[in-house]
């Protein structure tokens, strides 16, 4: 035990780092704890596919041309339509209902607490979260999108860029929506139910049981305002049609702009 | 920018407090939960902050560990002001908080590992789980540990980063009797190691039986201070006997023995005479006694405890879990019966 022995002025040595040291161990960590619950992983990972095969299989019809609807949807194999829906919905699932129950849970469970009287700051293992998430919703929407096109056969996205950048801002906004409410809960019970509150309403207006021209045009109109309506709306844009949705895409930033900064200011350390 | 750096230090007092004072914003007002309390604690001892629940324990505690902010008074540990300094602190001060968890499915040794990442020069985990008993343990997952191995990951995740001080927040709360006298033995083999701890609790017994010298704080003040035998001396040096006689008896029994010098009082409760009066009354009473041929049936010495010391200084019996007020009156632990 030699090695324990340190001296007064040693402990003063690397406190420049203390802080960041520790976050490569700590993210690997709680990956390795995420990837325990298979509620989570499931959810996270599977689901979008699972969503996609499902719909694609057990519904009459979508795997057959849509016939006598406007452009650009007719000609297109019905389940296409459905593509920036589920990845709308990829997105939101973790960043509505796991990401929120599991920081509330930190704070229920005093993990956050724990971690303001160690040389580590709380703030890393809601890093550590993000970093996850990024990951998981990034592979679960190529798994999704793989398995699709292999099923199905998708068409070519008209503008790969605008689909990708819809992508990213649809993330920013739906995890600046899940922080805020991570940042109030005080049990994970609470952002459970306050994530699932939020969560429906908005698959609703993303499109989930109205895809592409089923959706009427008044719940259009609103969904284009909310940060899920314009996700599914600017995919469904880069994807099918050539014009540009700045509409959704200034929506989007917009509900990042104003969600994130609030959650991070209102955020409960205990 | 160049800061000074600060040594951890502060000579043989390891951790103080002096007029430490914290309020809170309520609905209707301000709520003090530490009013004005000091202590200093020396190196190497376990130092008791004993209490009822919402006595300001844990708000001292916070206040030393740089998770709030005092309202005024001052605090050091190791010579360094957590309140200006929190990052110096955390990593010569170990902190076991109350009712702090982990995560369900997080294993003893992935914990350890974990916490032991943060710091620069962290204790050999092995050691410590050897020295907690949870080596056998290591590859459990938290949800499954019971209350006692909880509680003792929870001290070994204080102790991971090779502290000088540790600070230990209601560490036998909720265990059984057998697992809270196991935790104090582990307290007493972690001092050993020449940790200073700083043990916070409500449990009389558990500061009687663990602490060097302790404070006992209610409502937000200290009201007594010293080692456990100086408070229970402080208060009375009178012996309380208490002596069960044949039936009948009582009268003949509380004459014999009212009139003895060291004797101050003789009173009857159902079958049992109550005497009080210096240490030498034990012996008198009795030689009394027996020069009338009055065989008692039982004989309880009454002994003071640090719940006497309680009730005494603040004229309330002891309630731990609210600290509120409930009459007057005294609450004996007998001990050493013998019938």
């Amino acid at each position: 035990m030699t090695a324990t022995a340190t001296t007064t002025s040693l402990r003063g040595a690397g406190r420049a780092r203390t802080g960041r040291r520790g976050f490569g161990a700590m993210l690997a960590t709680e990956a390795r704890l995420w990837l325990r619950e298979p509620g989570t992983v499931f959810f996270a990972l599977a689901f979008p596919t699972v969503l996609l095969l499902g719909v694609g299989f057990a519904i009459p019809g979508m795997r057959d041309p849509i016939t006598g609807a406007e452009p650009p949807w007719e000609g297109l194999v019905a389940i296409a339509a459905f593509v920036p829906i589920v990845l709308a919905a990829a997105i939101a699932t973790p960043a509505l209902t796991t990401m929120p129950v599991h920081i509330a849970t930190f704070r229920e469970k005093g993990v956050l607490r724990r971690l303001s009287t160690t040389p580590m700051r709380p703030q890393a293992i809601l890093l550590a979260h993000l970093v996850i998430n990024l990951v998981a919703v990034t592979v679960a929407a190529v798994l999704a999108l793989v398995v699709a096109q292999l099923a199905f056969g998708l068409p070519v996205p008209e503008s790969t860029g605008t689909v990708v950048l819809s992508f990213v801002l649809a993330v920013a906004a739906m995890y600046s929506l899940g922080t805020l409410i991570a940042a109030r809960a005080s049990t994970a019970s609470t952002a459970s139910a306050i994530g699932t509150l939020v969560y429906f309403p908005l698959l609703f207006l993303s499109g989930l049981w109205t895809p592409g021209p089923m959706m009427p045009e008044a719940v259009e109109r609103v969904a284009q305002f909310t940060p899920l309506g314009a996700a599914a709306q600017a995919m469904t844009a880069g994807w099918f049609v050539q014009d540009f949705p700045t509409l959704q895409v200034v929506v989007m930033a917009a509900w990042t702009a104003v969600l994130l900064p609030l959650g991070v200011k209102l955020f409960r350390w205990s | 920018m160049t800061r000074t750096t600060h040594q951890p230090d502060g000579g043989s007092i390891a951790v103080e407090v002096r007029n430490l004072r914290k309020e809170y914003a309520t609905k209707d007002g301000t709520k003090v939960a530490v009013e004005d309390v000091s202590f200093s604690v020396r190196r190497g001892e376990i130092f008791g902050v004993l209490g009822p629940n919402g006595a300001g324990k844990t708000t001292t505690v916070e206040c030393l560990a740089g998770l709030r902010q005092a309202d005024g008074g001052a605090v050091r540990v190791l010579g360094v002001d957590p309140q200006a300094h929190p990052e110096l602190v955390r990593s010569t001060l170990g902190v076991q908080l109350q009712e702090s968890a982990l995560n369900d499915k997080i294993t003893v040794a992935e914990a350890m590992r974990l916490f032991a990442s943060f710091y620069d020069a962290p204790a050999d985990t092995a050691e410590l789980l050897r020295l907690l008993d949870l080596d056998e343990h290591r590859d459990v997952a938290f949800g499954k540990l019971s209350g006692g191995q909880k509680q003792r990951l929870s001290i070994a995740l204080a102790l991971v980063g090779d502290p000088q001080v540790a600070i230990l927040d209601e560490l036998t709360t909720g265990l059984d009797p057998q697992a809270r006298r196991a935790t104090w033995e582990l307290v007493e083999r972690v001092r050993d190691r020449g940790v200073t701890i700083l043990l916070v609790t409500h449990f009389m017994e558990e500061a009687e039986r663990l602490c060097d010298r302790l404070v006992i704080i209610d409502r937000g003040r200290v009201v007594a201070a010293g080692t456990p035998a100086e408070l229970i001396d402080s208060i009375d040096a009178g012996r309380t006997v208490r002596l069960r006689v044949p039936a009948g008896e009582t009268q003949r029994a509380e004459h014999i023995l009212a009139g003895l010098a060291d004797v101050t009082s003789v009173t009857t409760e159902g079958r049992e005479v109550v005497v009080v009066g210096t240490p030498r009354m034990m012996l008198a009473v009795e030689r009394a006694l027996a020069e009338e041929d009055l065989v008692p049936d039982g004989v309880r010495t009454v002994s003071r405890s640090l719940e006497d010391v309680f009730v005494h200084v603040t004229g309330r019996t002891y309630d731990p879990d609210t600290g509120a007020e409930s009459g007057a009156g005294t609450t004996t632990r007998s001990e050493g019966a013998r019938s």
